[in-house]
């Protein structure tokens, strides 16, 4: 009881009156909050690009049916796919960054907590500037007027020609503002990490989420700022008569496409690193075994970082760069298979010789590995450009990146969601339901993603309202409507499950897992400034050296 | 607890792998019933009828080998892993820490490197053999224009101009005659996609592409607009017919002739004339010369209105004339409003420009 008590109290303050503690979240500077904000931020935004994705998938349940029209299947593509992208995904992976990395770093706070605020609320901004369209997109007085130019918002369908009203603007602001905020929160995770780890730890003992989290921040900065000067072109283009993109007025639709996807394709990255991250932080916990090759799986992110930067346009395979220009993408997509190859084998060899225990994060990081080697092997047919110029802009791409997305980043997530909840909250999550809810994602999961790759095979281009019958197509359009249902359900599990816990969950203690990392040292939830006196480290598991005086890691590091 | 540990642990081990042995078949099943889907409507990508279909077919069996190979080594290893290292138990001691060991490393990058080289080279084969092809005599041109959302397919060479439905004669592989094509954009952009004869290429605004077929079978063969271009990039679809040389020559013969006027029409002529469908239609031989719709010259020589969309019978015509929407909602084409029977009248005229 007691220690329940003092744990509410860190998180709520004790029993001030609630204005004053909703005033305590809004003008927060603390890591740890402003993580949980970004969190809950991206949790509510996942449940309504879910919805959005459902919508889709209903009307796409048989062929020419009518339940929403074109029109608002267009916007329910285009505000799902930026939705997830920019505010669901990229939110969440800061969220989880912020509260861990200064944590794990034994750092009491991340290095500009003000400019971490900032970074927030300007992401915050961005998505309800984003959603403020379906109100303002005809200029307040027309309702339901979402931007419907597709989540990469192809030069020329963005110009005023072709996209009158205020819809377009809308989605170039929320992008522009929260490509600000993304922007600062990785200036801030840069400075965190290289300025604030503790004494002892250098470089070559961070834990990897660190050092993800760094390479990631990295590419950020470097993958946001054409985006967001491309956002800065458009307006001028709509708005002061510049013609950067106009193709009417002799402007190139083509250089949008690589602004965009210069972006777009270390962005890939951007989002699959943490999740990474989130692998090589609980599959060695759950193996009880260090992680093999540290140094390898470090050499791997940042080689990924640098190659990915060279890859974008293999998204553009299918606009008639010459056979150069084209075998170039390809082989540089290519190579990025070899170091994600490797981190695979690295976690596997981390599991191999260990004693797994199926907990349920553990449960999620195998259907991520599982299933990111899938993703990855669709990847690579991907980039055999002639193979591309078939698979490019159909089902099968829409099928692989979602397959990375949910099946790889997403399961990554849940894992990490079970595995730091007790940090975050002092409670744990309820197993069976996890376990209920890992089960039945991967069921729908599957039953969806698995099936969707076909109708890309039999010629069934994204993008379309409807189909004709007769080509093939719709049973497995049928199954995989079903199978969004399935995964519907899950994700309502594990909100009620994060609900429930919170009051009703059994007390995690300092350390429910055993694990070895600095902020398993401290209270859950942590206190405000983290650690009482800084903690001193010597090597990469310093909880494993105090848990095994005889047998210590920094002998053999 | 302890005591139901052990057998908590296997259901979680039998779970994951029963599981995946599910999807495995599942996939099995998938494939074969991808390549049993042989039906002339169905375009699947597995079904090449064309040069370029084909190596692309070729280098994606190749692809699917190797990472299916991959994908059963490294799963195997996954699986292995999972079921041999499993906790047996909650009290033994912790496994031996192991930290890596870099001949193994070495092995796990030189061999993903070697798969890499091999698959680059035979990538690099099939871009050269399709992009850099040489245009053979007697190949034929035709420029493809993407419009919201229709095709304009213009035979610079043979003074033809149609819509939506594309005419090429069969290639026979001793004597081939490619139809190479001229991709340009009026507007946003499209993509070119019919599976069974060729990848896509886009129509990108300011920019001219190309590519060629050169199918091996006459039929038809569908496919439509890849690239998202507007409201109706659904209904943007695409037909291809191979004929026989001697068809093709003759249907040449046929489009090549201006429109044929018949009194017993003149009514819905005038109609048609002096109406706004002058503005956006060619009737060759007439006043109506507009570039912005499908050329309507030999209209009842199509299959299909609407791009595709509907089947052309003169009901639908009617309908398509009066309130396009009801079949293809954002289309460009304007609901024309006519009276009874004006529409009939109207109707009647299209009717004879075959």
């Amino acid at each position: 009881m007691a220690s329940e008590t003092i744990a509410l109290s860190v998180v709520n303050h004790g029993t001030r009156p609630i204005g004053d503690r909703l005033h305590d979240w809004v003008v927060t500077v603390d890591h740890k909050k402003l993580g949980i904000l970004y969190i809950l931020y991206a949790l509510m935004f996942l449940v309504i690009g879910g919805i959005e994705a459902t919508i889709m998938r209903i009307q796409l349940i048989v062929p020419h049916n009518h339940f929403v029209s074109p029109q608002v299947f267009n916007r329910m593509f285009t505000m799902h796919g930026t939705t997830m992208i920019f505010f669901v995904v990229m939110p969440v992976l800061f969220g989880f960054a912020n509260y861990l990395v200064p944590l794990m770093i034994g750092a009491r706070d991340m290095a500009f907590p003000r400019l971490n605020a900032f970074s927030f609320w300007l992401m915050a901004l961005g998505g309800f500037l984003l959603y403020f369209s379906f109100l303002g997109g005809s200029g307040l007085y027309g309702a339901g007027n979402a931007p419907d130019v597709g989540w990469w918002a192809y030069a020329p369908l963005t110009s005023r020609a072709f996209s009158p009203g205020h819809s377009s603007d809308y989605w170039t602001l929320a992008l522009l503002v929260s490509g600000f905020g993304s922007i600062g929160t990785a200036i801030n995770i840069i400075a965190t990490i290289l300025c604030m780890r503790c004494p002892g730890m250098t470089l070559g003992k961070m834990p990897l989420l660190a050092w993800l989290n760094l390479v990631m921040a990295g590419m950020v900065i470097l993958a946001m700022s054409p985006l967001t000067a491309a956002q800065i072109m458009l307006s001028i283009d709509r708005y002061l008569g510049g013609h950067f993109f106009d193709t009417q007025a002799g402007g190139s639709a083509t250089i949008w496409m690589h602004f965009f996807w210069i972006f777009g394709h270390p962005e890939v990255y951007v989002l699959v690193i943490p999740a990474f991250a989130f692998a090589s932080e609980i599959i060695p916990v759950f193996s009880r075994k260090p992680i093999f090759g540290y140094p390898v799986m470090v050499a791997a992110t940042v080689c990924i970082g640098f190659v990915s930067m060279s890859v974008w346009a293999h998204h553009m395979f299918t606009i008639g760069m010459n056979s150069y220009a084209n075998s170039f993408f390809a082989i540089t997509t290519m190579a990025v298979g070899v170091p994600t190859g490797i981190k695979i084998f690295n976690w596997i060899g981390t599991m191999w010789g260990g004693k797994i225990d199926f907990k349920t994060p553990m449960l999620f990081c195998i259907g991520f590995l599982f299933q990111f080697l899938i993703a990855g092997l669709t990847g690579i047919m991907l980039g055999t450009a002639p193979f591309d110029w078939q698979l490019s802009g159909s089902y099968f791409v829409v099928a692989h990146f979602h397959y990375m997305i949910v099946g790889g980043i997403l399961f990554a997530l849940f894992a990490a969601f079970y595995y730091w909840y007790p940090k975050i909250t002092g409670r744990m999550l309820n197993e069976s339901l996890g376990k209920l809810h890992f089960w039945l994602l991967l069921i729908g999961f599957h039953l969806t993603f698995d099936v969707m790759h076909i109708p890309g095979l039999l010629g069934m281009p994204r993008r379309i309202y409807t189909y004709e019958p007769g080509r093939g197509w719709e049973v497995w359009n049928l199954i995989t409507t079903i199978g969004t249902f399935i995964q519907g359900i899950a994700i309502l599990l594990f909100v009620a499950n994060l609900i429930f816990s919170y009051w009703k969950g059994p007390k995690a203690g300092n350390d429910p897992w055993d694990a070895w990392t600095l902020e398993w040292s401290v209270s859950s939830p942590p206190p405000p400034y983290n650690f009482a006196s800084i903690p001193t480290v010597a090597s990469r598991r310093p909880l494993w050296d105090i848990k095994h005086p005889e047998d210590p890691d920094w002998k053999y590091e | 607890m302890k005591a139901t540990a052990h057998k908590t642990d296997w259901g979680s081990v039998a779970g994951p792998v029963a599981g995946v042995f599910i999807l495995l078949a599942e996939v099995l099943l998938a494939a074969s019933l991808c390549s049993a889907a042989s039906g002339p409507a169905i375009p699947s990508i597995f079904k090449p009828e064309s040069t370029p279909a084909d190596s692309i077919y070729g280098l994606s069996v190749l692809v699917l080998a190797i990472t299916g190979l991959i994908f059963v080594i490294v799963f195997g290893l996954i699986a292995y892993a999972v079921i041999k290292f499993r906790r047996r138990s909650d009290d033994g001691p912790e496994p031996p820490q192991v930290y890596g060991s870099n001949q193994i490393e070495i092995a796990w990058t030189v061999i993903p490197v070697l798969i890499v080289l091999v698959l680059f080279m035979a990538t690099a084969r099939v871009i050269h053999a399709i992009q850099d092809a040489r245009k053979p005599d007697g190949a034929i041109e035709v420029t493809v224009i993407g419009h919201q959302f229709w095709w304009e397919f213009r035979y610079p060479e043979l003074g033809v101009v149609t819509a939506n439905e594309l005419h090429v004669p069969v290639s026979d592989p001793s004597r081939p005659t490619p139809t190479f094509l001229k991709l340009l954009s009026a507007d946003t952009d499209h993509s070119f996609w019919v599976p069974r004869l060729a990848g896509k290429t886009d129509l990108i605004p300011n920019r001219v592409n190309n590519m060629w077929i050169d199918p091996h079978e006459t039929g038809v063969y569908v496919g439509q607009c890849a690239q998202y271009c507007g409201m109706q990039h659904a209904k943007m679809l695409l037909r291809v017919y191979v004929d026989s040389r001697e068809q093709f020559d003759q249907w040449v013969q046929e489009e090549k002739k201006s429109a044929q006027s018949r009194d017993a029409v003149n009514e819905g002529r005038r109609i048609f004339e002096t109406t706004a469908c002058v503005n956006c239609h060619t009737v060759s031989g007439t006043v109506a010369d507009g570039r912005f719709g499908p050329d309507l010259t030999h209209l009842m020589s199509r299959d299909t209105i609407a791009s595709g969309a509907t089947p052309n019978t003169p009901e639908n015509l009617k309908t398509w004339i009066q309130d396009p929407d009801s079949i293809k909602p954002g289309s460009l084409m304007p609901a024309m409003k006519l009276n009874d029977h004006d529409l009939d009248a109207l109707t009647a005229y299209l009717e004879t420009l075959r």
